[in-house]
């Protein structure tokens, strides 16, 4: 039950990325490899925030504009010329920023862990059931990442800026023929999907230590969710995302008893982690293999 | 189609500078031993090989990533399979090369085929993402074999004995196998983009389309040319165990498959030339800067970035526009 | 009664909601070149998709040279002897005329699966590339990227590339489209001679053409065969003059 609880926490966390990943390939077809340090930046600028304000909530609004402002500058900066290029361009300039900003922060904040208290009022454990205590924090964690969720469904299907994402993510160059300020709404898009980002990080600060390379792994777990999900489509990464969050934590947890049935225990402890690790990515290929552009893509297939 | 680095041309560079550079890469290469006997040191040597060694995965890669279009992220799985085959073998008495190098070859080549049956069924993105995973789940794999050293690695006694005599052992001797290697590496991919194969290969890349109605399975083609180029890599990843007498999960990690892309873009994409230059000047880079900093790759982003704005061809593409420049002074 | 070398039968494809192809039965018999018309939107593009291979129908049967071909891929259709051109011009654009043609003539001659020497040398190849450049009048075009060629020269190189295929079925669509009158002229003339080597689908708009070309013809409308039958015959039928020709024929 904590098990299932945990992958959910994940789940809601790799969506929190995975949203900002999907919205900004499917409406500017732009592969942002640096999405996940924009996660790790809001983690380190969570930090730094505290450490100047002594306040978690202080530092969350600060590093959200701080990280907001950041993504806006990248994107001013170095992707909006990137847009007409080819993937591949996209992967290279972005696997540079990663670098970039992988030994940024080391030199900035040094290599060594760091972490961020939680907020006193959610920081202790509740009791879910009989025996059964589970940290309020994570709790939060998951009551956020739905709530953001359900903003997002709202904004995208109920708004008119919604409408144009979504009209953006089906078939940009049309929304563009019909004259609509094409840049603005990539910058929209941009700026909330790099805020997404930074706000998983901030979340997950007083859970996870903060160090370089943390957005790494997050990143490809990401791209793995908005494949499976289907590129463009927000309601296939929160699906996606839950489905991957919750295989893998109790793929991790339970990978070793499971395998004990079937083999000897030390075969089991060898070979159960190596499977664990690679659920995720079998999972995928399987998707793949029978719907090659993933569960509901926004293009259709 | 976009403006991009991947718009370089397929037909080689007219005139003197295509005729020249692979002869005068090979000949620098030829030389490097003679010239660092004079000042003794095995360092610049050792170097040399290492550059030769990632050249030939690099220039592999060309062909699926400039040649083929088919972007893999995954590329850096095949070297370490080739690596971790050497070193396997090793740990269990299995020295020579007679045996090491056809096992090292056999298990990349039919880990590409089986991965290749699956990533080809999808373009694009998704291409890029299910190649990626293929390398995380070779690199994981490695990462969880705690009789091979799992996270850590594994350390081989020495280098592989061949047919019975320990050539590689010799500095000098190694870098003549690995340069020999290179070059047979070259000079078979030249052959096979000139080649009937070739010629598929590089139409399915201008319109897949267009190529099945003319009566070629292009998933068959790509198929094998995703194959043929994981071989070579685990080639290049049996003379890197050999040359580092040690394995590694790392070899494996996705960075490396990045940083493999990054080689065969400086040296400008669809050149085989280009891929061994671009390898020597990213390892090179490498080497230099991390002298001054373990933080050199703060500077190396951005340059990347900039690379990518503004150079389209890459290195190659760089020094050709300037030599037209300079030629119509 | 000869065996029809291409034999449509039933087809149907919709697109959600829109009925695209609807119950279409069609013969073309050997070496006749037979015309599809009709006006936009009555499916052509569609139906020669559905006969190539790249659009499977939802129902119904394409039988080729009496083989059922319906759920074979679009290369292996092609090496039965399918060709096809587009109806916007498919080309290599970076290979130059001569090679766009010589790959078409690799696929007949032989494994390409041949990972030495030198493609672009081979005679064999170049040998009827060059001639079937000569026989649209590209001859002197050989060498230029098929990017950079003009309009009318590119769907002179659709045609010239679906020749090298030797095929047993040609399927064009609308190789006139967008040419001038001249270039149009050049296209029937060599359409023309190659009358009678193999059967021709010519989907066309292009009423001169169609009328000093077609043995037969049949009109396409709203997806189902209007009338069908030899091109005096139904050129005068009250049904296809009403529905369609009457505008043409000004």
């Amino acid at each position: 039950m904590v098990q299932i609880l945990n992958g959910l926490q994940f789940g809601v966390l790799l969506f929190l990325i995975a949203a900002g990943l999907t919205l900004v390939f499917g409406v500017m077809d732009f592969i942002n490899l640096a999405h996940g340090v924009q996660y790790m930046l809001g983690a380190y600028l969570g930090v730094a925030f505290y450490a100047l304000t002594g306040s978690f909530l202080a530092a969350l609004v600060l590093a959200l504009a701080a990280t907001l402002t950041f993504g806006l500058l990248l994107e001013f900066v170095v992707f909006r010329h990137l847009y007409d290029r080819d993937h591949l361009d996209h992967v290279i300039a972005t696997f540079g920023i990663i670098l970039f900003l992988n030994h940024g922060v080391k030199l900035v904040w040094g290599a060594a862990p760091l972490s961020l208290p939680m907020p006193e009022l959610f920081s202790g454990s509740v009791k879910l059931t009989e025996g059964l205590l589970y940290p309020v924090w994570r709790l939060v964690v998951i009551a956020s990442g739905l709530a953001i969720a359900t903003m997002l469904y709202v904004l995208v299907a109920h708004t008119r800026t919604g409408m144009l994402v979504r009209a953006g993510a089906t078939n940009a160059a049309m929304v563009s023929a019909l004259g609509v300020n094409i840049r603005r709404l990539f910058t929209i898009v941009f700026g909330f999907g790099a805020m997404l980002a930074g706000f998983a990080g901030i979340m997950i600060a007083p859970i996870l230590s903060v160090e370089p390379g943390m957005g790494d792994t997050v990143l490809i777990l990401a791209f793995v969710v908005i494949v499976i999900g289907g590129i463009g489509s927000i309601r296939g990464a929160f699906l996606a995302a839950l489905l991957i969050g919750i295989v893998d934590t109790l793929g991790r947890s339970f990978s070793v008893d499971i395998l004990r049935l079937a083999m000897g225990p030390s075969a089991a402890r060898t070979v159960g982690p190596a499977i664990a690790s690679m659920l995720i990515y079998l999972l995928m290929a399987v998707v793949l293999y029978v719907r090659p552009t993933g569960l509901f893509p926004a293009k259709g297939r | 189609m976009p403006a991009s680095l991947a718009a370089s041309p397929v037909r080689p560079r007219g005139g003197l500078l295509a005729a020249t550079l692979p002869a005068g890469i090979f000949l620098v290469l030829t030389l490097l031993p003679v010239v660092t006997s004079v000042t003794g040191s095995t360092y610049l040597i050792s170097l040399g090989s290492r550059v030769m060694i990632f050249a030939i995965a690099a220039v592999a890669l060309d062909l699926l990533v400039g040649y083929a279009a088919l972007i893999s992220f995954g590329h850096a799985a095949f070297i370490g399979l080739g690596a971790y085959a050497v070193g396997i073998l090793s740990a269990y008495g299995f020295t020579d090369a007679l045996v090491s190098l056809p096992v090292a070859l056999a298990v990349s080549a039919a880990y590409a085929f089986l991965t290749g049956l699956v990533c080809l069924r999808t373009k694009g993105v998704y291409f890029i993402m299910i190649t990626l995973a293929f390398g995380q789940m070779a690199f994981f794999t490695a990462s969880s074999l705690a009789p091979f050293g799992g996270d850590d690695g594994l350390t081989i006694a020495a280098r592989n004995t061949l047919a019975g005599f320990p050539v590689l052992r010799n500095e000098r001797a190694f870098y003549y196998i690995v340069f020999f290697c290179l070059l047979s590496t070259y000079l078979f991919c030249r052959a096979l983009v000139a080649s009937r194969f070739g010629r598929v290969v590089r139409g399915a890349k201008e319109n897949p389309v267009r190529v099945s109605t003319l009566g070629f399975d292009v998933y068959r083609f790509q198929l094998a040319t995703y194959v043929i180029a994981g071989a070579l890599a685990g080639l290049s990843g049996f003379l890197l165990a050999n040359a580092a007498e040690f394995v590694s999960p790392a070899y494996m990690s996705w960075q490396r498959s990045g940083e493999l892309i990054v080689m065969v873009l400086l040296g400008g994409l669809a050149s085989l030339d280009g891929a061994v230059i671009g390898t020597a000047a990213y390892l090179l880079t490498e080497e230099w800067l991390s002298a001054f900093t373990e933080n050199w790759k703060v500077i190396f982003g951005p340059v990347l970035v900039l690379i990518v704005l503004f150079a389209r061809g890459g290195l190659l593409g760089l020094t050709s526009a300037l030599a037209r420049r300079f030629m119509r002074a | 009664m000869p065996e029809p070398m291409l034999r449509l039968q039933k087809l149907r494809k919709s697109f959600g909601a829109l009925v695209v192809t609807d119950d279409l039965t069609l013969d073309v018999m050997p070496r006749e070149l037979h015309a599809v018309i009709g006006p936009n939107g009555a499916g052509k593009t569609t139906l020669i998709n559905q006969i190539s291979g790249l659009i499977a129908p939802d129902s119904g049967t394409v039988l080729f040279g009496g083989r059922d071909i319906t759920g074979m891929p679009v290369d292996a259709r092609a090496r039965l002897g399918l060709a096809r051109s587009f109806q916007v011009s498919s080309v290599l654009p970076r290979f130059s005329a001569l090679e766009n043609v010589a790959l078409a003539v690799q696929s007949r001659s032989g494994s390409s699966f041949r990972f030495l020497g030198r493609a672009a040398e081979e005679a064999a190849l170049n040998g009827p590339a060059m001639a079937a450049l000569g026989d649209v009048g590209l001859a002197e075009r050989a060498h230029v990227p098929a990017g950079e060629l003009a309009h009318g020269e590119k769907r002179a190189l659709e045609l010239a590339i679906a020749l090298a295929m030797e095929p047993k079925v040609l399927l064009l669509d609308e190789p006139m489209a967008g040419t001038g009158r001249e270039e149009t002229a050049r296209l029937i003339a060599v359409l023309r001679r190659l009358k009678g080597r193999f059967s021709v689908v010519l989907v066309e708009h292009d009423m001169t053409a169609v009328f000093a070309l077609a043995d037969r013809i049949s009109v396409l409308l709203h997806g189902r065969i209007l009338a069908s039958g030899a091109a005096a015959a139904v050129r005068v039928d009250p049904r296809v003059v009403a529905a369609y020709l009457g505008d043409e024929m000004e």
